[in-house]
């Protein structure tokens, strides 16, 4: 059968987004097979049982997609794998008697909830901003009369895989939410359906995101390292030369 | 309580468009006064809610995650159902309504399933039209493959992640409209209480899960969007936040449920591997387009599956069900794993899990047909792996990483391991073809309601129907209600109603805090999930269910001794969410029990081991339960069964047949 592994673990805890947070320090008993956060279910299950407070973290689908898991383990947003969310990381990335450091997402734009938990509410008003095409349900034409060339609607895809997990934003050393942005502004100004609102789309959805206090784009690429979907660097010049064709013509 | 389901007089092809036509309008001056509030924003949810503030209606919409965008339709991965006709293989609006009334083993609505059928169409063409990346074929064409239970190429996709682009479409819907300002959006919110006024749904008790704070939220009418109760099973394919509560709210206020006992347990998921296990991750039906399913004809086979040769293997799905092979519907799938594994024949260390393989079709299939596009004559089997693999990957590669990511196996190189687990409830909110429930004003939109899947669903149904409810049947049928309520002036908050279900839910939480007994929340859910698992999953029988409604009984009576809960009620704290939620899912387990003892008979997904032909098929009793089971909820846990005839008079009835 599987075999057991010590790990010690230093984990964030604040008790709400006031409060001053400290590091607290808990060895756990857990299995190579088990995912990270079954790791965690196991050490709350301990707290719990010894009178404590369980850590309070982010999570929902554990299948990767739903972008809700958000921890920085050792240093690194989603752990230590490339393209993998938090809740996809297993045990057996980590050895039997390892120190793992875990952290919330470390963003001005994202305030901590508590613990492990933090506000991402910023996304989706960048989203409200500028992030769709304005069609009302009811006016569509035949989805077969707009004709879209495979590698155009491949690309349109691959940027619209971005799970909104923030992972960019935590990993960026300026908070940047270029990725985040750049991936939408991508799916949308590719697509025909997208083209007519482009202008007006691009200088909205950055309007918002210096609004919410994300930072700007340092060009070191860190934000596609640790993107747990790898929303490739090229959607960041895409925002920009979209941003800048709308400036010059006046949007 | 005599159920009227208000299906609209004439022929089943005119049922839809005379009732659009004839439904009572709202004009857009008084859209502007009315209230709507919804529940849930997957696809249903948010659907409903960004197609109603478009018509000019006052939304607010409610989430329990952190976002709307999280909600779980974001994880499905295969597809949607559409009747285009696209691939001119004989599909039409009338097939799909045939494949669906049939899938679900003839106990589903007529009604309902035909107008599924016709609007499924408009989907397809409203989510491209706001920017859904499907699929695409060299011409620019939109791409289709096949799902079980049918005979043609209908489903439309995002490679493996067809539910998170057609959520992100309808999200971005949601989203334009909150910038708009016509619509509300309260995350990190959950439904805990309906406020009835005279009978009628006029508004909810949320608890903002940040601050742990009760908030009085009036409504001219209330949209449950709220998904699907798989989690009462512990394990299953739902995300860890998935739950009944705000329909269980509204069942206890009222409203019926109906086929609580109709759960679908999908063929194809990863297998449990220890106990520690949280939940279990599906790996999509697309993928028996391609793979193949078998076991050794060996019993307790050992050896590496890629050198069990040809002639001892069972691809048992091939041998039992020629005409539909490895795309039989996901009941039939699911059955006969578990029969292959009962036997003795399963594989892994568990034993209890069958294989899924690629390796034929990735090198024969996509191989041989890469080969031919390059004139590469002759190719040698690594050519054909290389060739076919990139192919695979374009078609499955999120799911084949995940698989690999989760295992340890690369299922490139060595066949999946899979089991069947929870993964749908076609049982739901009981509601007419308004899409009401039993209380006026309440309405349930998606999974949370029973209606159209029967007995059993089938696969790339589930996307269909939330958004048919709420981008194109909604819209029109609430109109038949809120046109009769535009004289209601919006209710003060103050109003006695609220203050009391306000107090109501206050109390039921300083209780569950109070306890302070020994038991983690978790403890309770996993037992819970264990008996239901046991006693009332994929087979079922009288003594069975009998043992699991005393079991259920007996641990919801220590669950209010003896659980804990950590920390306050006036802060973020998960365990106490948790906790409301877990308290609802030991009720409905027992009714789930209550409704499947009660249904002496096979069907779809219900497999009553006492009704089953010699062959080991469900035995469907259509001469005593052709009904639906409305469940409707006296004091304590005690329910009443009413019950809906169903009428085909458009579908020959027959047994179920995938031969």
């Amino acid at each position: 059968m599987t075999k057991s592994m010590k790990i010690n673990l230093k984990v964030w805890r604040q008790r709400n987004a006031d409060a001053v947070g400290n590091f607290a320090d808990y060895t756990v008993d857990a299995s190579p097979d088990m995912s990270f956060l079954e790791m965690f279910d196991v050490l709350n299950e301990q707290l719990i049982q010894n009178g404590l407070e369980p850590v309070a973290f982010d999570h929902d689908c554990r299948e990767g997609i739903c972008g809700m898991c958000s921890m920085v383990i050792n240093g690194r947003p989603h752990g230590p794998k490339r393209g993998v969310t938090t809740c996809q990381l297993h045990m057996r990335s980590f050895k039997d008697g390892d120190t793992i450091s875990v952290e919330p997402w470390r963003a001005n734009a994202f305030p901590v909830v508590k613990d492990l938990s933090v506000n991402r509410s910023a996304f989706d008003r960048i989203i409200s901003a500028g992030g769709f095409i304005s069609t009302n349900t009811g006016n569509a034409v035949d989805a077969n009369t707009i004709l879209i060339q495979k590698e155009i609607a491949d690309e349109a895809f691959k940027a619209a895989t971005c799970i909104g997990c923030g992972a960019c934003v935590s990993a960026c050393k300026n908070a940047s939410a270029m990725l985040f942005v750049g991936a939408k502004v991508t799916q949308l100004s590719l697509l025909p359906q997208g083209k007519p609102e482009k202008e007006s789309r691009v200088v909205a959805m950055v309007n918002q995101m210096d609004a919410e206090g994300f930072g700007a784009c340092t060009n070191t690429g860190a934000c596609f390292a640790e993107c747990p979907k790898q929303i490739p660097l090229s959607v960041i010049s895409t925002l920009n030369r979209e941003y800048l064709s709308a400036k010059l013509s006046g949007k | 309580m005599k159920l009227d389901s208000k299906i609209p007089k004439g022929s089943i092809s005119d049922k839809w468009t005379q009732y659009r036509s004839s439904v009572s309008l709202v004009n857009p001056s008084n859209k502007r006064n009315l209230e709507i509030i919804v529940v849930g924003t997957g696809l249903a949810g948010a659907s409903a809610a960004s197609s109603l503030a478009e018509l000019g209606y006052k939304v607010k919409a409610f989430c329990f995650q952190d976002s709307p965008r999280r909600a779980h339709s974001i994880a499905a991965q295969g597809g949607i159902n559409a009747a285009k006709n696209y691939q001119n293989d004989g599909d039409s609006v009338y097939r799909l309504f045939y494949d669906t009334i049939k899938g679900g083993d003839y106990r589903s609505r007529e009604a309902n399933v035909h107008r599924l059928a016709e609007v499924s169409t408009s989907i397809i063409d409203q989510c491209v039209a706001q920017g859904v990346p499907f699929a695409r074929e060299y011409g620019g064409t939109l791409s289709n493959r096949s799902f079980g239970g049918t005979q043609v190429q209908r489903t439309f996709y995002a490679a493996g992640q067809t539910g998170q682009q057609l959520l992100l479409g309808a999200y971005s819907g949601l989203e334009r409209q909150v910038g708009l300002g016509n619509i509300k959006m309260y995350a990190r919110h959950e439904m805990v209480e309906v406020v009835k006024i005279d009978g009628k749904a006029q508004g909810i008790i949320a608890r903002n899960l940040i601050t742990g704070e009760l908030e009085r939220h009036f409504g001219h009418a209330v949209l449950l969007c709220t998904g699907g109760y798989g989690n009462v099973f512990y394990l299953s394919t739902n995300a860890m936040g998935s739950n009944v509560t705000a329909a269980w709210k509204a069942h206890k206020a009222g409203a019926f449920f109906g086929n609580p006992c109709f759960t679908q347990i999908h063929p194809t998921c990863i297998p449990v591997s220890g106990h520690y296990q949280s939940k279990l991750t599906l790996m999509s039906e697309s993928l028996r387009n391609d793979g193949r399913i078998w076991v050794p004809k060996i019993k307790d086979d050992t050896r590496n599956p890629n050198t069990i040769p040809e002639e001892e293997r069972d691809y048992y799905l091939e041998r039992r069900y020629p005409a539909f092979g490895n795309l039989v519907p996901r009941d039939i799938a699911s059955r006969a794993a578990k029969e292959r594994c009962d036997a003795g024949f399963g594989v892994g260390p568990s034993k209890m899990a069958v294989y899924l393989d690629f390796k034929h079709n990735l090198m024969y299939k996509y191989g041989q047909s890469e080969a031919s596009k390059l004139g590469i004559s002759n190719p040698d089997d690594d050519t054909l792996t290389r060739l076919g693999k990139a192919v695979v990957k374009e078609k499955y590669g999120n799911l084949f990483d995940m698989y690999k990511q989760i295992t340890d196996e690369d299922p490139y190189e060595i066949p999946m391991r899979i089991y069947p687990a929870v993964h749908y409830t076609m049982g739901g909110l009981w509601v007419d073809y308004d899409l009401m429930t039993t209380v006026p004003g309440m309405y349930a939109l998606g999974e949370a309601n029973f209606s159209d899947h029967g007995a059993n669903r089938l696969g790339a149904s589930a996307l269909m129907q939330g958004l048919a409810d709420g981008y194109f049947v909604i819209p029109y049928t609430i109109g038949s209600y809120l046109s009769k309520e535009i004289h209601t002036k919006p209710i003060s908050t103050d109003h006695e109603a609220f203050v009391a279900a306000e107090k109501f839910a206050a109390d039921r939480i300083s209780m569950l805090m109070e306890i302070q007994g020994t038991r983690s929340v978790e403890s309770y859910h996993r037992e819970l999930g264990l008996i239901m698992w046991n006693k009332c999953g994929m087979a079922r029988n009288e003594q069975g269910l009998k043992e699991a409604i005393e079991e259920i009984k007996e641990l919801r009576a220590n669950f209010y001794k003896n659980v804990r809960i950590p920390g306050s009620i006036n802060e973020f704290n998960p365990e106490l969410d948790k906790a409301g939620r877990v308290a609802d899912f030991l009720e409905l387990g027992e009714l789930m029990c209550v409704d499947a003892l009660e249904r002496e008979e096979s069907c779809g997904g219900h497999f009553r081991e006492e009704h089953q032909t010699e062959d080991g098929e469900a035995l469907r009793n259509d001469d005593t339960h052709m009904y639906v089971s409305a469940w409707e909820h006296k004091e304590n846990c005690q329910w009443e069964l009413n019950k809906e005839a169903l009428n085909y008079e458009n579908i020959k009835i027959q047994q179920r047949s995938y031969k």
